[in-house]
């Protein structure tokens, strides 16, 4: 394979100067991240652990084989959206190793407004689900949830993809084989209940865990009957006597103990049907991207010297190099796992879609899976080009990307606007998993651009009642839609209402990609079939 | 010359005899009890025969089985080694009656040697000198008492028949002596049935010291020159060495031929020895004649060039003695240590258990081990728990003492509780490097030798907390390699975290006091490194596996170690000896509550004394169900709560195994 040779100069001030910006955007993520990691405040924090509970990041680490690696999933999820502090969205969500299987995991936090469904932690736990679905992995909910946050009721319970679907995705995924295990260490109120009620097995903690359809509260209301939680859905009601769980823990170590063995006990073998070859660290340091990104998001980097850093070897077979320019599409393997990549370098072209649809026909027949590195402000526009099809270009581009088959993962490493957004396989295109480095934007289009043309349109209504738009006015008309552009396309905005699955720090790239193909080779790739390319 | 011989024993000695005697082309026959089906002495031998049940009395005491196992082999002579038959007359006359010759010495030096009191008229009668005293049949307080004063105070009163300790005095001043006497007379009958005493000037700094005699049947006799023993705890011997301190060639002179008039006053033949007390001022005094082959006798061999054992199947073949007395001479130091299954720190109890790891330093000319067990291998609680003697040589005693502490620092064990540590302090302490030695010498030094190493723990609890990182990720590579995805990133044990620090918490404890630890794994380049910190002190640690051995490299300071790990127990042996670590694991609550099981089960290895209850038997709280005895101590079973016996699932004489369920047993309100 040809090795990518580098062409950075990591002395030059350009490539310090932009090292030490994308250092800031990290460490403000990561200390972020940090507050987020907490859960609840330290008094809820604290009464939860007085009751004899470990805190649910502690009980997700203690779930997963010592030392498994463990990918989470929208760390930032509900950051900043409700008037009210929910941390994560109260809900931790991700991916690891349990009795040597990947398997989702889903774990309430009860130390953040009760473990009370807000619509984004509903959102964040269908998310979960999904990936679970489309990569054929066990789930293990860890259950300590009061129920759905009922202020909230509205966004949470009626709809599609409310709280109910959580449910029909179980029952689904059951019927697909894909295992449901609950764990059941806190409360699990009504809708809640169905979490155990309806999971293949269940394991509940004793003295800790109640199941039960309306709580003592509730039942003293409906029929005046006065019961304590424990006797109504503790422990030894649901294994010795309604049958509701299978497994009696006597503390949360237990309780994971129990579901660790169950998952050894799935008999589950991973199809994983490729050409794996030795793995090969990458010829250069992962850390050196910080410095290749430029500080100025419209300048532009080849983006070779990012593959360079995250591939296995820094090896690079590229297709169709001379063809199509703007696009860079090539075979690589990431972990030992063949890959096809395809990456923006400038805007696209005609050629550079036609070329990236081919790429896509190639992957997808040889079942190899994609990494998109979207960094693209969108497809070219002008009389010449749309006169040369432009359109149905970038169409051909987009339909093999909707109908590949094969595991699709998308990296938002710099811009990402506009329709180059669906042909390099953006959120709605299905990707088993989508990421965001920190400086990445997303937005319909860029927010200079969007305030030119609505000052554009803003300018002919004005010229055409024949008034007149001083230079000073016309910039404090597009200021604040700049700034909203800017707020609203920034990595936290979106990975807050779950538009991607994590901003990540750009160092840790060929760790995520790795982790999150060799997740999805739990589930045999498909053959293709593509939808109609207009020629 | 032989061409087959039995074996009459087991475990290091037994295997001693067998490289001697194929050596010298003699075939070999092993017996064997049940516990030693497996035992390296039968794997060793030639041919083996099964001879009963594990407890030596249903085996290796059994006469007839031993001489009928020779008879069906065609082995015409039996080596007892030592213990069990080696000083049996009987079992010495029975085999002169089968015509098997008994690779010892004659029936009537047995017997000789047999009683203490007996022994000592004979050799009195031979003018070999005995410690003064009175060995009179009237057994008077009074005229005991006369003679106690007359060779003056301290005085020490033993019981004739007696061994081990028991039915022994000192007594420092006259007004002691009643009191004394009859405490020793009362000992002394319930012990062996027979209260005849003796009493005997007692030497305040006495030593230990051995000869080695051999004789042959053409009137030649020898001595191989002398072993201190003086190093002994509760009777016992620890260590020894050969040539003793501080001994004259006039002295040694001296001794040895007093050893062989002893020798031939009872007109020996074969390997013995002839120990005597010798005291600070030169005197010695004759104590006692040992009518076989000692444990010890291997020091010997490394400063005389001699193998006492060829030496003893040639005598008992009728060959003349190998060299005369003015061919053998002294060449360098050596000292032995017995390496025990037995804990120092809480009296030397006996330990048992399965080697499960069970590495000796390297043999040389120097270093010698002689062990009857490999890896694997039970200490059952049978059969003395010796697992190996340590044997090192050198030119000098300084040169041979520092031969013997590394040898002792490359000795890893695990699974059992070992004298190691306590034999590495002994051997490295100052009185003993000094030769300050006497027999109460353990007594004198304790705070020397049973000191728990109070150094910190800082370097080695975050070498334990590595190795189990990196034998982790080792684990789960080679788990890896079995599977169809052997290259994936799950498969890395790094406790990686998205946006978060890569953090392994481990707790471990030593001496029961937990510490908690974390090894945070860190990445520069390609290179894996670790930041532990162990009570808010951070390291900076960098580390490798090779098979058992850890290398690592922390602050700076490289080191090794070897590890040994038996499910969450952890030996780190290094230079100084070993530390031993539990790895914690997390609570997971006692799976037997909730009333479910109420079964009693076993604190350990032992045997049944007696059952004290019958099933369906209705019981109260703390009422004793069952005797056990195990390590020499008695247990008792009590009933945990009210209720009832419901079996019983051993009895009287059964041998329990540590763990299992003695008693079905439902509380009341169950």
């Amino acid at each position: 394979m040809a090795k990518i040779i580098s062409k950075i100069n990591p002395r030059s001030p350009e490539f310090i100067e932009n090292t030490q910006h994308m250092q800031k955007q990290v460490d403000d993520l990561k200390e972020k991240l940090a507050e987020i990691k907490l859960g609840g405040g330290e008094r809820s924090r604290e009464r939860h652990l007085s009751r004899g509970k470990l805190l649910p990041r502690d009980r997700v680490y203690a779930l997963l084989d010592p030392g498994s690696p463990f990918l989470e999933l929208s760390q930032l999820a509900a950051y900043q959206v409700y008037d009210d502090n929910v941390p994560a969205a109260g809900i931790i969500t991700g991916i690891g190793r349990v009795g040597g299987q990947e398997c989702i995991i889903v774990a309430n936090d009860a130390t953040v407004k009760g473990g009370t469904y807000y619509p984004l932690t509903v959102k964040k736990h269908l998310r979960a689900q999904t990936i679970a679905q489309e990569n054929n992995l066990p789930c293990i909910y860890l259950v300590d949830s009061g129920g759905a946050n009922l202020p909230n009721q509205d966004d949470v319970f009626p709809d599609k993809e409310h709280f109910g679907r959580i449910f029909f995705n179980q029952a689904n995924m059951s019927a697909q084989s894909i295992p449901q295990i609950a764990v059941v260490m806190g409360s699990c109120t009504a809708g809640g209940a169905y979490v155990p009620a309806m999971a293949d097995e269940s394991i509940i903690v004793k003295e800790q865990g109640t199941i039960f359809l309306a709580g003592p509260p509730l039942v003293k209301a409906a029929t005046g009957e006065v019961v304590s939680a424990e006797d109504l859905g503790g422990a030894d009601v649901h294994c010795r006597t309604s049958g509701v769980a299978d497994h009696y823990a006597q503390n949360d170590h237990h309780a994971l103990a129990i579901a660790r063995s169950a998952v050894s006990n799935l008999n589950r073998v991973k199809p994983v049907q490729m050409a794996i070859k030795a793995v090969q660290e990458p010829a250069y340091s992962s850390e050196e991207i910080y410095g290749i990104v430029p500080k100025d998001p419209r300048q532009p980097f080849d983006v070779r010297e990012i593959i360079a850093r995250v591939v296995d070897g820094s090896n690079f077979d590229e297709f169709k190099a001379l063809y199509g320019t703007t696009l860079v599409c090539g075979f690589a393997h990431i972990f030992g796992y063949p890959v096809g990549i395809v990456a923006n370098n400038g805007i696209l072209f005609g050629e550079s879609a036609q070329k990236g649809a081919h790429f896509i026909e190639l992957c997808a027949q040889r079942k190899i899976p994609l990494v998109f590195l979207q960094n693209i402000t969108g497809f070219m526009v002008g009389q010449q080009y749309e006169a040369g099809g432009i359109a149905k270009h970038g169409a051909k581009m987009v339909t093999a990307v909707a109908t590949a088959q094969v595991p699709k993962f998308t990296l938002l490493i710099g811009g990402s606007f506009g329709a180059g957004n669906y042909g390099m396989c953006g959120r709605a295109y299905d990707p088993r998993f989508l990421f965001m480095w920190p400086n990445a934007r997303i937005s319909v289009m860029g927010g200079e651009q969007a305030a030119g043309v609505l000052a554009q349109v803003k300018r002919d209504q004005k010229d055409k009642r024949g008034e007149v738009w001083s230079e000073q006015d016309e910039a404090a008309f597009k200021q604040p839609i700049i700034d909203d552009y800017e707020h609203q396309g920034h990595p936290y905005y979106a990975s807050a209402r779950l538009w991607d699955d994590g901003v990540i720090d750009p160092a840790d790239t060929r760790q995520v990609l790795g982790l999150a193909i060799s997740a999805s080779l739990n589930k045999p790739i498909k053959e293709t079939k593509f939808g109609l390319f207009r020629m | 010359m032989f061409t087959k011989i039995l074996i009459a024993n087991r475990g290091e000695i037994a295997c001693r005899i067998i490289k001697t005697a194929r050596k010298m082309g003699i075939l070999t026959v092993a017996v064997y009890s049940d516990a030693d089906a497996n035992s390296l002495h039968v794997n060793m031998a030639d041919e083996a025969v099964h001879i009963g049940g594990s407890p030596s009395r249903e085996s290796y005491l059994l006469s007839e089985k031993v001489i009928a196992a020779a008879k069906r082999t065609g082995a015409q002579a039996i080596h007892p080694g030592y213990g069990f038959l080696a000083e049996n007359a009987e079992f010495c006359r029975m085999c002169a009656d089968e015509n098997i010759t008994f690779i010892g010495p004659p029936v009537a030096a047995i017997e000789a040697m047999g009683s203490k009191s007996a022994a000592k008229n004979i050799m009195e009668k031979a003018q070999v000198p005995l410690v003064p005293g009175y060995h009179g049949e009237d057994q008077s307080e009074a005229v005991i008492k006369k003679a106690a004063d007359e060779m003056g105070y301290p005085v020490l009163l033993k019981a004739t028949a007696g061994g081990g300790g028991k039915g022994m005095r000192q007594i420092w001043h006259e007004e002691e002596f009643s009191a004394g006497f009859l405490a020793a007379k009362r000992e002394a009958k319930s012990s062996f049935g027979d209260d005849t005493m003796l009493v005997e000037k007692y030497l305040t700094q006495p030593r230990h010291v051995e000869i080695q005699v051999f004789c042959d049947n053409h009137e030649n006799a020898v001595y191989l020159f002398e072993r201190d023993c003086s190093v002994q705890r509760r009777h016992q011997k620890v260590i020894e060495e050969a040539p003793a301190f501080n001994m004259s060639d006039e002295l040694r002179a001296k001794m040895g031929e007093s050893a062989i008039k002893s020798a031939q006053a009872i007109g020996y033949r074969g390997a013995g020895t002839v120990e005597f007390l010798l005291d600070v001022d030169g005197a010695f005094y004759f104590m006692e004649m040992n009518t076989r082959l000692q444990v010890e006798h291997p020091v010997t061999e490394y400063i005389t060039g001699q193998d006492l054992v060829e030496w003893q199947l040639r005598v008992a073949a009728g060959e003349v003695l190998p060299k005369t007395q003015q061919q053998l001479t002294i060449h360098g130091h050596a000292f032995e240590a017995r390496i025990y299954a037995e804990d120092p720190n809480n009296d030397f109890l006996p330990a048992t258990g399965t080697l499960t790891f069970l590495q000796p330093p390297v043999e040389s000319e120097h270093v010698r081990v002689d062990t009857g067990v490999r890896q694997g291998d039970e200490v059952s609680v049978f059969y003395d728990p010796m697992i190996a003697k340590l044997i090192v040589w050198d030119e000098n005693r300084e040169k041979a003492l520092q031969r013997m502490a590394k040898a002792l620092s490359e000795y890893r064990i695990n699974g059992v509780t070992t004298n190691i540590d306590f034999l590495y302090n002994l051997a490295t302490s100052k009185p003993f490097i000094d030769a300050e030695i006497d027999t109460g010498f353990i007594d004198k030094h304790q705070a020397l030798i049973f000191h728990e190493d109070e150094q910190a723990l800082a370097g080695e609890l975050p070498m334990a907390a590595l190795y189990l990182v990196l034998a982790q990720a080792q684990a789960a590579q080679k788990n890896a390699a079995h599977t169809n995805d052997p290259c994936s990133p799950w498969n890395m044990t790094n406790a990686w975290r998205l946006n978060e620090a890569n953090i392994h918490h481990i707790t471990l404890a030593h001496n029961n006091i937990e510490y908690p630890i974390t090894v945070e794994q860190k990445r520069q380049a390609s290179a894996c490194y670790y930041l532990i910190t162990v009570d808010g002190q951070t390291v900076d640690c960098q580390g490798r596996i090779e098979n058992n051995t850890i290398y690592t490299s922390i602050d700076g300071y490289r080191s090794h170690a070897t590890i040994a790990q038996n499910d969450n127990q952890i030996s780190l042996y290094h230079q100084n000896g070993v530390v031993n670590f539990t790895h914690v694991l997390p609570d997971c609550g006692d799976a037997n509550t909730g009333g479910d099981h109420g079964g009693l089960i076993a604190p350990m290895n032992g045997t049944m004394v007696s059952v004290l209850v019958k099933a369906g038997e209705q019981v109260t709280a703390e009422q004793p169900l069952m005797i056990m005895e195990a390590m020499k101590m008695e247990h008792t079973i009590r009933a945990p709560s009210n209720g009832v016996v419901d079996s019983i699932y051993y009895h009287d004489g059964d041998m329990v195994d540590g763990g299992a369920e003695l008693i079905a047993f439902t509380p009341e309100d169950a």
